[in-house]
């Protein structure tokens, strides 16, 4: 065969099939994929803070340890209320000349999915903490710690924002420490990451692969939750898996009043629609209105509360819990 | 009788084996039907050939039974030497009888092999019943363990097999103690004058001097090289010398020892990089240095090791291939100096912008950006057109097929990174397909495709025969192209990117079983016959782990694709432990063996081979412990997030995973420097006294200063 023994057909023939082949699977499923695309009504592209944020995002390479999808499969639903669709991704567009789309998907999860984190974590005083040292949270983080992003200072101005340091962490005595700008432009980008809403009657994608419901627990209730998991997910990194909260950032639950009230309706407010009374201790954010827990969860996560870590209070019922949140409801109609 | 026996011992090692098939039904059925079909085929297997070993071992036996013992000695008489002959004559003169032996043991090894069996064949069943067994993607993995479990189990039989023999020498024995004795009380007289005569032409002697006369040996076409007297033991093996080659250009030389000394520093440097990142998983806070944090360094490694050393490594022995199967020197050597340059330049910039924080916004392996990778685009096109060049001018008639392979990695290479880098015709969403499509293609059309076409040259010319099968490598030339181009989406399956295109790419990960296995068969068929060289050479050794990794990190890979591995792997540390196999496994080692096959070819000394076997051995071992705790990790992360366990538990569960990684990490590191320092041996020898070069400088010397004196 010619082909052989011809440099200009082989290798034209390779080049041809591979190009043809690229085209197929790769240039024209790009196209297609970015011209029949766009954004959720309501969802609005990034600007000032949490723009220059992402480009932090982007510069120290964070993709390399947290993914941004919710896949839809069922052990992906604790990283957002619904799997992940192209529409999530029609604001992501580029930011500079020299630089091509942010791919922001990620590979590898060595770190929390961030899909949702503005929604999952919206406290600002806590992500700053995280930011400038991750261990002075969580204290088994592996995650980089940023202290460039912060600075001390003596003379503290209206206009700076001071972190609180718990105990372990004090820096130095005469000074505070400030976010800069760049760290305070990071956590607004991390505040802006949430997972829009379906427009009404749109079906969400399901989750495939459900997890079949497991018969071992029928030895508990089986309509309890475990309130020990949701605890986790959506109270643990502020106040502690040993319910001691961070002296100087986060209350403890431990022995707490509200906690331990025999009437639950502030603990429920609070959960609900967060907190800011007390200096001493960073702002709660309105957990339970972001992550719009159910009043099944709301119950197993007090009860959780109520009956560890030495604390016994009074065990509450769903119907109680649900009553009181009603209420809440109708005193915020956005809720 | 005697039959009987081995009979029924092979029915007892063969119901041994059954034995663990028939405790199956207790399990689950629905979980095991692949384990069963893998299981019946193994013992099937193994029975069948225990079986034809010993039926052929029993038709011997009968056959010589049967024959008559007289006629036998006449027959035979020819395989008797004169000393048998002398203790048969005198034998028979005195008429003493011999005592009859007839001890006959009973051989009851075969037994203990049996028990040995045993458990080994039991053990791929014993796992645990859960669904994980009844996936294809975790049954391929198993089948990839089973392979070095297989061998043992071939190791065994050779060992069973040596008892049967044992066996069979006992029964012999008996025989020829029966045969002595006929022999000694043989009344027939004539037989004597037959003996005496053969003891007459056994014991004829040549002289010596028939066929090569009495003339003294002397090396007049100058054949004999390197003569050693040296015949003691020694600690390490000595493996075979290289042969300098008279005719490379001193001045190609040195472009090829530069492309590969850069990508020896590149090498060096992305794993100390990678090196330091496998601590910061254990001590995040090892430093606070914007410069070098996690984020930033974690490209770094990547880039310098994919575009520094891999890239570089290839291009400066594909110089060397593509010119030497072209039989014709390198087009142009300016050519080559100026991709030396470009491609050195663009991973000097793309370090420090990524130090730096500039980077192209995530997206494995492209994140230098774009005008950074121009540079390298530049390179590959100049690389391109140099090596186009060279093969137009052959003097072959066909192309060999390295230059296929090599030569399309370029091309498709630059297609590639226009495709990906080109600034204006994406933007959005498309380009996570884009980058899908990059990423993987980057991997499987350069770095796959250019190593492959340098080992099917260097694999033949170290091993000194050509390669097994022509049409098997462009088999899975072609195939590659066809499933390899289909696969980049299978890194976003579950993705928002459409389903169709999932579904391709794990389609076509399927199909990349075909060039896999047929590049694999071709390698081991051309090894077939040679393995023993393995051990006297420094290069073969890369060459054996590398293709043995070609076969197991692709398969792997595909079994990687599935929807179900998908779940279970997607985003864990699996992920990583498998593109170290197939990077550093594959393409790492296969380089590895090449430098060493074509460094001392060029600059005429050899490597201190004390260090290629540190090398090698600290490279292969740290890659295993890099790899394995990765894997159980990475999997046992994976069903810990199946279980809705919270995050944080599955960070813990992976510290002591990540101690295991940098351990192996470090091995690997080690491994480098050696590497770096015998490539640093073999540009600048080791200067010994040889008390043979300087008389002859010596002698050059006088002889300057004689023609000085004369001329003037």
């Amino acid at each position: 065969m010619e082909i052989f023994s011809n440099h200009k057909k082989l290798f034209g023939v390779a080049f041809l099939f591979f190009a043809g082949l690229s085209v197929m699977v790769a240039i024209l499923p790009a196209i297609n994929n970015q011209t029949n695309n766009a954004p959720l009504p309501g969802s609005e592209a990034l600007s000032g803070d949490a723009l220059a944020g992402k480009q932090i995002f982007i510069a120290n390479g964070c993709v390399s340890c947290h993914s941004q999808q919710v896949r839809n499969v069922d052990m992906d639903k604790g990283w957002g209320p619904r799997p992940s669709i192209a529409a999530d991704y029609a604001n992501n567009v580029r930011m500079h000349w020299w630089m091509n789309t942010a791919t922001l998907m990620g590979t590898e999860r060595t770190g929390p999915d961030l899909t949702n984190i503005g929604n999952r974590l919206p406290s600002a005083d806590w992500h700053l903490l995280h930011l400038y040292n991750p261990r002075a949270v969580i204290e088994e983080s592996i995650m980089p710690a940023y202290p460039w992003l912060f600075e001390w200072k003596e003379n503290i101005s209206i206009s700076d924002k001071v972190v609180n340091l718990p105990e372990g962490f004090e820096g130095r005595p005469d000074e505070k420490l400030v976010a800069t700008k760049e760290a305070l432009a990071l956590v607004s980008y991390l505040q802006s990451l949430k997972q829009m809403p379906l427009p009404d009657g749109t079906p969400a994608p399901t989750f495939l692969y459900e997890k079949k419901s497991d018969i071992n627990t029928s030895s508990k209730d089986a309509s309890e939750l475990d309130g020990a998991l949701l605890y986790a997910n959506n109270c643990l990194a502020c106040h502690q898996a040993n319910g001691e909260g961070l002296k100087g950032a986060f209350p403890p639950l431990k022995g707490s009043a509200v906690v331990l009230d025999d009437n639950p309706e502030i603990l429920i407010d609070i959960i609900m629609r967060g907190y800011n009374a007390r200096d001493e201790y960073a702002e709660m954010p309105p957990v339970g209105m972001n992550s719009n827990l159910k009043p099944d969860e709301v119950t197993a996560i007090i009860n959780h509360e109520r009956s560890s870590w030495g604390n016994n209070g009074k065990k509450i019922s769903v119907e109680e819990v649900e009553k009181i949140m009603t209420f809440i409801k109708t005193q915020t109609p956005d809720l | 009788m005697k039959l009987k026996s081995k009979y029924y011992a092979v029915s007892i090692i063969l119901l041994q084996m059954a034995l663990p098939v028939a405790a199956e039904p207790l399990k689950p059925a629905s979980m095991f039907p692949w384990l069963l079909v893998i299981t019946t085929i193994f013992i099937v297997l193994v029975s069948l050939i225990l079986w034809t070993a010993l039926k052929i071992r029993s038709t011997l036996t009968r056959h010589f039974l049967k024959k008559d013992v007289s006629s036998f000695v006449k027959l035979n008489l020819q395989e008797l030497n004169d000393e048998e002959i002398d203790i048969l004559l005198d034998a028979r003169k005195n008429k003493n009888k011999l005592a009859r032996s007839s001890s006959l043991k009973k051989v009851s090894l075969l037994f203990g092999g049996i028990i040995v069996t045993h458990p080994i064949l039991a053990a791929p069943i014993s796992g645990s019943g859960t669904t994980l067994l009844s996936q294809p993607g975790i049954i391929i993995t198993l089948v990839l363990i089973l392979i070095p479990l297989f061998l043992l189990v071939l190791f065994l039989i050779f060992k069973i097999n040596k008892v049967i023999i044992r066996y069979h020498a006992k029964e012999k024995e008996r025989e020829a103690a029966q045969l002595a004795d006929y022999l000694l009380h043989l009344e027939e007289q004539e037989i004597e004058p037959l003996l005496l005569k053969r003891k007459a032409s056994l014991q004829y002697r040549l002289s010596n001097t028939e066929l090569a006369g009495i003339i003294v040996p002397e090396d007049r076409k100058g054949i004999i090289q390197r003569p050693t007297n040296d015949t003691g033991i020694h600690f390490v093996a000595t493996k075979k010398k290289a042969l300098k080659r008279p005719n490379i250009d001193p001045q190609f030389s040195s472009l090829i020892l530069w492309f590969l000394g850069t990508a020896i520093f590149w090498l060096v440097f992305g794993t100390t990089v990678g090196e330091y990142l496998g601590i910061k998983f254990v001590s995040p806070d090892v430093d606070h240095v914007s410069w070098l944090s996690f984020g930033r360094l974690r490209p770094v490694h990547t880039n310098a090791v994919f575009w520094g050393w891999s890239s570089l490594a290839m291009i400066g022995l594909g110089h060397y291939v593509v010119s030497v199967v072209s039989n014709t020197p390198i087009a142009s050597l300016r050519k080559g100096w100026i991709a030396l340059l470009l491609i050195n330049a663009s991973v000097i910039i793309g370090t420090i912008f990524l130090m730096a924080g500039i980077n192209n916004g995530g997206g494995e392996y492209r994140e230098y950006v774009w005008p950074v990778m121009a540079l390298f685009g530049a390179g590959l096109i100049i690389t391109l057109i140099n090596f186009i060049q060279t093969i137009a001018k052959r003097t072959t008639h066909e192309i060999y097929i390295s230059n296929w392979y090599i030569v399309s990695a370029i091309i498709f290479t630059v297609v590639i990174a226009f495709i990906a880098y080109w600034p204006t015709w994406q933007n959005g969403l498309g380009e996570t397909i884009v980058q899908g499509y990059y990423m993987h293609q980057g991997v499987g059309m350069w770095f796959m495709l250019f190593s492959l076409g340098i080992v099917y040259y260097f694999l033949p010319q170290q091993l000194n025969k050509p390669i097994y099968s022509y049409s098997l490598g462009i088999l899975a030339f072609w195939t590659q192209i066809l499933f390899y181009t289909l696969i980049g989406t299978h890194h976003f399956v579950f993705s928002s990117i459409p389903w169709w295109l999932q579904t391709v790419a794990i389609v076509g990960s399927m199909g990349m079983l075909i060039p896999v296995t047929a590049g694999t068969t071709n390698f081991v068929m051309t090894f077939k016959g040679d393995w023993s060289k393995i051990g006297n050479s420094y290069t073969l050794p890369f060459y054996a782990v590398g293709i043995v990794f070609y076969f197991t990190g692709s398969f792997q890979g595909t079994a990687e694709a599935f929807r179900y591995t998908n779940l279970l792997w997607h985003f864990t540390d699996f992920t990583v432990a498998h593109s170290h196999i197939t990077m550093y496994g594959i393409v790492a080692f296969l380089l590895w063996g090449s430098i060493y096959a074509l460094v001392p070819r060029l600059t005429g000394s050899e490597p201190p081979q004390l260090m290629v076997g540190a090398h090698f051995w600290l490279a292969f071992i740290g890659l295993l412990f890099y790899s394995i705790p990765l894997m159980i990790g990475g999997t046992l992360k994976g069903l810990m997030w199946m279980d809705g366990k919270p995050f944080m538990d599955s960070v813990k569960m992976m510290a002591p995973y990540w101690l295991w990684r940098a351990i192996g990490g470090s091995l690997m590191w080690l491994s480098h420097l050696f590497f770096a320092y015998n490539f640093y041996r073999l540009i600048v020898p080791k200067k010994e006294v040889d008390m043979k070069t300087i008389a002859f400088e010596k002698i050059k010397e006088a002889q300057v200063k004689n023609e000085a004196f004369l001329y003037n």
